[in-house]
C-alpha cells in the first residue's frame, strides 16, 4: 500500500504529469505516491518525468485499461 | 524556487504568436510540464499570441484554409471543404464541436493550463509592440505578466537551453 494516492483517471496530457507534481508536494521525501491513469501517453511520460526531475520511478503497470504508477519522492 | 528547480535549473522559453484554440495548447502544455519538470519556463507574448493574456478569453478555430483538420464524427473524420468553411456560423460550429471533445476527452481547457501556469510561476511577458499595435492597454491583460520587448526576450533566451517559437 502506498502512502499518497492520485486518482488521473480519464485525464489526458499533461494533467496526470501535472497532478502528480501538486501530489508530490505533500509526499515526504521518501514517501511513495502511488498514480493511476488511464492516458498510454503517461507510461513514457512519467519515466522521462522521474528521470528529468530525480525521482524514483518503482513500478509502472498495466491491467486492462489502466496503468499503474509508484513515485519514490526523492 | 522550488527543490525540484534547483535539481534541474535548466531553462526554456517560449514565444507564442498564435492565439486560437488550438493553437495555444502547444505553449501552455509545454510550459506547464517543463515547470512541473523543474526547469524555469518564460512565455513571451507577441502579436496574435498575446489574446491569450487577456483576462476573459474568448478562443475559437477556424476551418477556413486547414486542410489537415479532420474532426472525428460518428467514426470518420470529417474535413471542412474552404467554400462551407467560409459561411457564417461555420467557424463557431467547428469551435464549439472541438471544446465538446476536450473536455469529452479529459483534456484541459486553456483557462486551466494558464492558471496553471501562473501557479507554477511560468514567467509571462506581453509584447508592448503588441499592445500598441492592436490597442491593448495593461488592464485587458491577467495580473501577473510582465511587458517587455524583443531585447528583452533575447537576453532571456542566451540563457536557455531550450527555445521554442510557436
Amino acid at each position: 500500500m502506498a502512502d499518497h494516492v492520485l486518482d488521473a483517471r480519464g485525464l489526458n496530457c499533461p494533467l496526470p504529469i501535472l497532478r502528480a507534481k501538486k501530489a508530490l508536494k505533500d509526499v515526504p521525501p521518501g514517501e511513495v505516491l502511488e498514480i493511476t491513469a488511464t492516458d498510454p501517453g503517461a507510461v513514457a511520460d512519467f519515466q522521462a518525468f522521474c528521470r528529468t526531475t530525480g525521482n524514483e520511478l518503482l513500478e509502472s503497470t498495466a491491467t486492462g485499461k489502466e496503468f499503474r504508477f509508484r513515485i519514490r519522492h526523492v | 524556487m522550488s527543490t525540484d528547480a534547483q535539481h534541474n535549473a535548466k531553462r526554456m522559453s517560449l514565444i507564442v504568436t498564435k492565439g486560437t484554440l488550438d493553437w495555444a495548447y502547444p505553449p501552455f502544455v509545454l510550459a506547464t510540464t517543463a515547470a512541473a519538470m523543474g526547469l524555469e519556463v518564460s512565455m513571451f507574448f507577441t502579436f496574435y499570441g498575446l489574446t491569450l493574456l487577456r483576462k476573459k478569453l474568448d478562443l475559437g478555430i477556424s476551418t477556413l484554409g486547414n486542410p489537415a483538420m479532420e474532426m472525428p464524427l460518428m467514426g470518420m473524420h470529417m474535413k471542412m471543404p474552404n467554400l462551407i468553411s467560409a459561411l457564417p456560423g461555420v467557424d463557431a460550429m467547428a469551435t464549439t464541436m472541438m471544446k465538446n471533445l476536450i473536455r469529452k476527452k479529459g483534456i484541459a481547457s486553456i483557462e486551466d493550463l494558464r492558471q496553471a501556469a501562473v501557479e507554477s510561476e511560468v514567467k509571462m511577458v506581453a509584447c508592448q509592440m503588441t499592445m500598441d499595435l492592436f490597442e491593448f492597454s495593461r488592464e485587458d491583460l491577467i495580473d501577473g505578466p510582465t511587458i517587455g520587448g524583443a531585447a528583452t526576450y533575447i537576453e532571456n533566451a542566451t540563457r536557455c537551453e531550450i527555445n521554442l517559437f510557436i
